[in-house]
């Protein structure tokens, strides 16, 4: 018993950690309707932002604050001067775009901060919660996460720019008429998701500890918890990657050898997604000719 | 007037098809011509240079059957990288295990891979877009686990390592010269095959789904069927390259079929041209010279430099070398061809 | 100049006369030597999953400049060409054909990679390249009959873990094992060798395993089930980044088994510190090198001669990296072994001078352990030493074994 609550409560900090950097996939996929395969790279190299200034003297929060206003320009420089120039082009261009960005990112990290594993501080204190299910720093991200989640949904729900960049990722043409400056908006939600990623590897870091293929791994679950959840909603992404974290660590204990937990955890969620091809919480585009 | 304006009809026609005769012309000449320089090239490089070649190849028939996804069906697939370790494994399995010389192993490769395909692609008739992308990421991520876990069959960690296969001894060439000879014709065979099946009404299917697959299913095209064939043959493609692969370097490991080689056919597909054969051969050069060229120019990041040429290339040519280069050569020869028509 | 040479040679056709069967003399090249220089190539993941090895080739870089910068080997310079295999089998194929086709190098030196030396195996040994010093502590490579071309230099894997099970088998014959290791060769290599050591008590003692890609971004699930079977030792075989994640979890979930680290991942200043010193007070582990994050040897001489060359050669940002100091091991046996061959550089002679190691010391190696060669034996290290961590530093004891147990 004392053994599958371990096990549940180890699966939700992980899955905390692929649902924060979902929830920066579903930011980028709502305002420019494209999956960002370098999100994850981007929020290593944010972290490594974050970790020079701390070790450059400066306080935890004033590096996150200091992280979050770079990357979020970062962001909206990439989208400006990398995805622009694709942006008519057929989709498969715009998916290869990312993945030149994920390897640039990846070896500029290597080559300026090398590959040796760094230690990244917490900010909060080291501590075993709940009779040592759950340590401070699973529960920090799990807040964090959750903090994002609903800062994210009522962005989208309640301010006009959260609604415009909606309406400009579903429908360019009917939202530039409307007055909505699209162009801005697909750079604003760049930006977003990067500052998101930002604070996802800031607070993964200290779980995982830094390197530059620290997030290789998270991209693939997040991106499986984000479209399990259903790629368009926030929501979603967080309860998705929390089941993608659980369900893994119950396949590897109680279903099959450890080797192959992530293939059938990959079985399992394409079953599900046989029935909900739109993912759990995801809306079905309605298509006309 | 109404007959003048078919007179005119008539001769605009007349040219048209007189052009598009000597297009078909001059492509045939260019094609022989191009097949004759690669029988030849072998003859005149070093023996490093023809291997280097023929992994080109192996690489081409590879983006090639991704192509016919990707390209023509709209299906982005991130696990092609999976398809190939299917076919290398099938072949390696076949030659160490039960001795079948190395050419009969191509068949059964084929087989596998399309029997393979056939069965992803039925569940993902019900995803597009990225779903349809984490349904065959799955297949990238869950090959490398498998192969460790039947280490029975597949050697697991160590690999298997094959004999090399000997060239006919009464052509007198070395195996590097005949490797290359060998997979030569098996690209032109694939280049044929996939001409005619996205030349002909099967072709004008995938396209069709692509572009408008509402209107595709309402004008009776059973979209279904389709998409598996589409996934079906691209992966018996891309499994025939694997088993290729295989043979070629004598030698498969489960580290040789990692994520990134499903992603680097996605980026041989898309600099090469989306939708086009040619384009396939481009992307497999991409795919086998630009990461060395990245490293000569930067040992401390290769790959910066290899995302950089990337990303260089889906700029200049957003629809790749040939996508974009095609047309404009296309048309660049009517214009020539009606100017000296004009001067006539 | 001629002339010089003429009488060189003449002495040397003397010295070879009345020496019988002494080696030297001049003009004896393999290909990729000449007077000046000494062609080498190399493979190392600088991209990719795996690319944390690729220090190793940036270090044997710098130190083989550093070698030229003092004069080269007996005045030839070292020509090191090391390129990216990103640890993808067949690109490491093409690249050493490449090297061994086209930049005619003299030998192939330390290529990383069980999977990737595999795929070259044949190749070098059918064309007669030496493969001197692989960088994999795999099993399979000490196999001179076989693969008279191929030599290995890092401890095996299979070694380590037999000195292990030695001590469990002497100190806790009623253990309870789990086992902790990465799913590829190098984490089977340690699951299988600790098999070998207990003998035919493994099946009883070895209670449970767990596996983790690199991939994972943690290894809870494991730990946690680990600790659910009941174990009262723990072997990881993990890369440091698990290593650490492992040290921590067992900890905070107040397990507390007889861990064993193994040497990959027992770094003091990329595993122990980040995962929290005082967490992994009582670890045992093996080592062969000097880990350079260990306070303990941090006033040495050779720490600081190694620091030195480190910082002067803009590697500074690695300079917590126990793979640098093995790294710098690796050049440093290779430098010998070119000395030793003298003016007779060819691909025979350096196999054989390679062979020939006699209680070779290198400075970052522990006191004590030393390489040794045969022509039946291709595996220079042999010996590790147990150690415990005390919350600062590793604390050596016991005598320095070999992983046969006797």
């Amino acid at each position: 018993m004392h053994q599958l609550l371990q096990q549940i409560f180890s699966g939700i900090a992980a899955g905390a950690v692929y649902a924060s950097l979902a929830l920066a996939l579903v930011m980028i996929y709502r305002a420019t309707d494209l999956v960002n395969f370098a999100q994850g790279e981007m929020a290593m190299f944010s972290t490594y932002i974050a970790w020079t200034l701390v070790n450059a003297g400066l306080p935890f929060w004033a590096a996150f604050v200091i992280t979050l206003a770079v990357s979020f320009v970062g962001g909206m420089v990439i989208e400006r001067i990398v995805i622009r120039p694709v942006e008519n082009a057929p989709i498969l261009t715009a998916v290869v775009v990312t993945i030149g960005l994920l390897l640039i990112f990846n070896a500029t990290a290597g080559w300026i901060y090398s590959y040796t594993l760094q230690e990244f501080p917490s900010p909060f204190p080291d501590r075993t919660l709940f009779g040592a299910l759950m340590t401070t720093r699973d529960v920090g991200v799990i807040a964090v996460t959750l903090v994002m989640l609903a800062a994210l949904f009522c962005f989208f729900r309640f301010t006009a720019t959260g609604l415009a960049m909606r309406a400009a990722a579903q429908n360019p043409e009917s939202a530039r008429l409307c007055g909505v400056r699209v162009g801005r908006m697909l750079a604003l939600g760049w930006g977003f998701a990067a500052a998101i990623g930002a604070v996802a590897g800031i607070m993964v870091a200290p779980v995982l500890f830094l390197d530059p293929n620290m997030m290789g791994g998270v991209l693939l679950y997040a991106f499986t918890g984000a479209l399990l959840g259903g790629i368009t909603s926030p929501v979603g992404a967080v309860i998705g990657g929390l089941i993608v974290g659980v369900t893994e660590n119950l396949v590897g204990t109680y279903l099959i050898a450890s080797q192959l937990k992530l293939t059938v955890a990959l079985i399992l969620i394409i079953i599900v997604l046989v029935f909900r091809p739109n993912g759990l919480f995801g809306t079905a585009v309605v298509r006309r000719v | 007037m109404a007959e003048s304006v078919s007179l005119d009809g008539t001769a605009k026609l007349a040219m048209e098809r007189e052009t598009r005769m000597a297009i078909a012309v001059w492509r045939w000449a260019g094609t022989a011509a191009l097949i004759a320089v690669a029988v030849v090239l072998p003859f005149t490089l070093s023996n490093y240079h023809v291997f280097e070649l023929t992994q080109v190849m192996i690489y081409a028939i590879a983006v090639l059957g991704l192509n016919i996804l990707t390209g023509y069906n709209g299906q982005i697939s991130l696990g092609h990288g999976g398809f190939f370790a299917a076919g290398a494994y099938t072949a390696a399995i076949l030659m160490h295990r039960y001795g079948v010389p190395y050419w009969a192993t191509l068949a059964p490769a084929a087989l596998v891979c399309f029997g393979l395909g056939v069965l992803f692609g039925l569940p993902a008739l019900r995803f597009e877009g990225p779903y349809l992308a984490l349904v065959t990421l799955a297949m990238a991520v869950a090959m490398p686990q498998l192969l460790k876990y039947f280490d029975n069959w597949t050697g697991g960690k160590q690999g298997l390592v094959l004999v090399k296969p000997m060239p006919p001894p009464e052509l007198g060439i070395d195996r590097d010269r005949w490797l290359y000879l060998f997979v030569l014709v098996v690209l032109l065979v694939a280049i044929r095959v996939a001409a005619n099946l996205l030349n002909g009404r099967t072709g004008r299917a995938f396209v069709a789904i692509r572009d408008h697959p509402i209107a595709a299913a309402a004008m009776g095209i059973n979209t279904a069927r389709y998409k598996t064939l589409a996934f079906g043959t691209s992966t018996l493609f891309t499994g025939v390259a694997g088993a290729l692969a295989a043979i070629v370097i004598g030698f498969v490991a489960p580290e040789s079929f990692t994520l990134f080689l499903s992603l680097s056919f996605l980026i041989g597909s898309a600099v090469g041209g989306i939708a086009t054969i040619g384009g396939a051969i481009v992307g497999g050069f991409f795919i086998e010279f630009v990461p060395n060229f990245a490293n000569d120019i930067s040992d401390a990041a290769p790959w910066a430099i290899y995302g950089l040429t990337m990303l260089l290339f889906m700029y200049v040519m957003p629809r790749g070398v040939v996508g974009t280069l095609g047309p404009w050569l296309a048309h660049a020869m009517q214009q020539f061809r009606s100017a000296r028509r004009a001067a006539k | 100049m001629k002339a010089k040479q003429m009488i060189v040679a003449g002495l040397c056709m003397a010295g070879l006369m009345l020496a019988g069967n002494a080696v030297y003399a001049a003009g004896q090249y393999g290909p990729g030597v000449t007077d000046t220089e000494i062609t080498i190539g190399n493979t190392n993941p600088y991209s990719g999953p795996a690319s944390s090895y690729g220090i190793n080739g940036k270090v044997h870089a710098a130190y083989f400049a550093m070698i030229n910068e003092k004069g080269g080997i007996n005045g030839r310079k070292i020509n090191y060409i090391t390129r990216d295999d990103s640890y993808s089998p067949p690109k490491t194929v093409e690249l050493v054909r490449q090297m061994v086709e086209q930049d005619k190098v003299f030998l192939l030196f330390g290529t990383l990679g069980t999977p990737s030396n595999m795929a070259i195996h044949g190749y070098l040994n059918e064309n007669k390249v030496p493969q001197l010093f692989v960088a994999t502590g795999a099993d399979q490579w000490n196999d001179p009959k076989h693969f008279p071309w191929t030599m290995m230099w890092l401890p095996s894997y299979g070694i380590e873990s037999h000195i292990y099970a030695n001590y469990i088998l002497k100190n806790l014959p009623n253990a309870k094992i789990a086992v902790l290791y990465q799913n590829d060769d190098y984490g089977k290599d340690y699951l299988n060798g600790l098999r070998a050591g207990l003998g035919d008590k493994a099946a009883k003692m070895i209670v449970a395993t767990q596996s983790y890609e690199t991939t994972d971004p943690t290894v809870d699930q494991q730990v946690v089930a680990l600790q659910g079977s009941g174990a009262d030792v723990l072997l990881t075989a993990a890369i440091p980044k698990f290593a650490a994640q492992t040290v921590r979890k067992v900890y905070d979930i107040g397990w507390k088994p007889t861990h064993f680290l193994n040497s990959v991942g027992n770094s003091v200043g990329t595993v122990m510190k980040p995962a929290g010193l005082e967490k992994g007070v009582g670890i045992i582990s093996a080592a062969h090198v000097k880990d350079p994050t260990d306070p303990q040897w941090q006033n040495t001489p050779e720490y600081k001669e190694w620091l030195a060359f480190m910082n002067s050669h803009g590697l500074s940002g690695s300079i917590t990296d126990v793979q640098a100091a093995i790294g710098y091991s690796y050049a440093q046996t290779l430098v010998e072994v070119l000395k030793m061959c003298g003016d007779n550089l060819t691909r025979e002679n350096v196999m054989k001078q390679a062979a020939s190691l006699h209680d070779l010391k290198l400075p970052m190696l522990l006191p004590g352990i030393t390489l040794n060669t045969s022509a039946n034996d291709f595996d220079p290290i042999k010996q590790m030493q147990l150690q415990k961590f005390d919350g600062t530093t590793w604390q050596l004891f016991g005598e320095v074994m070999s992983g046969s147990g006797t």
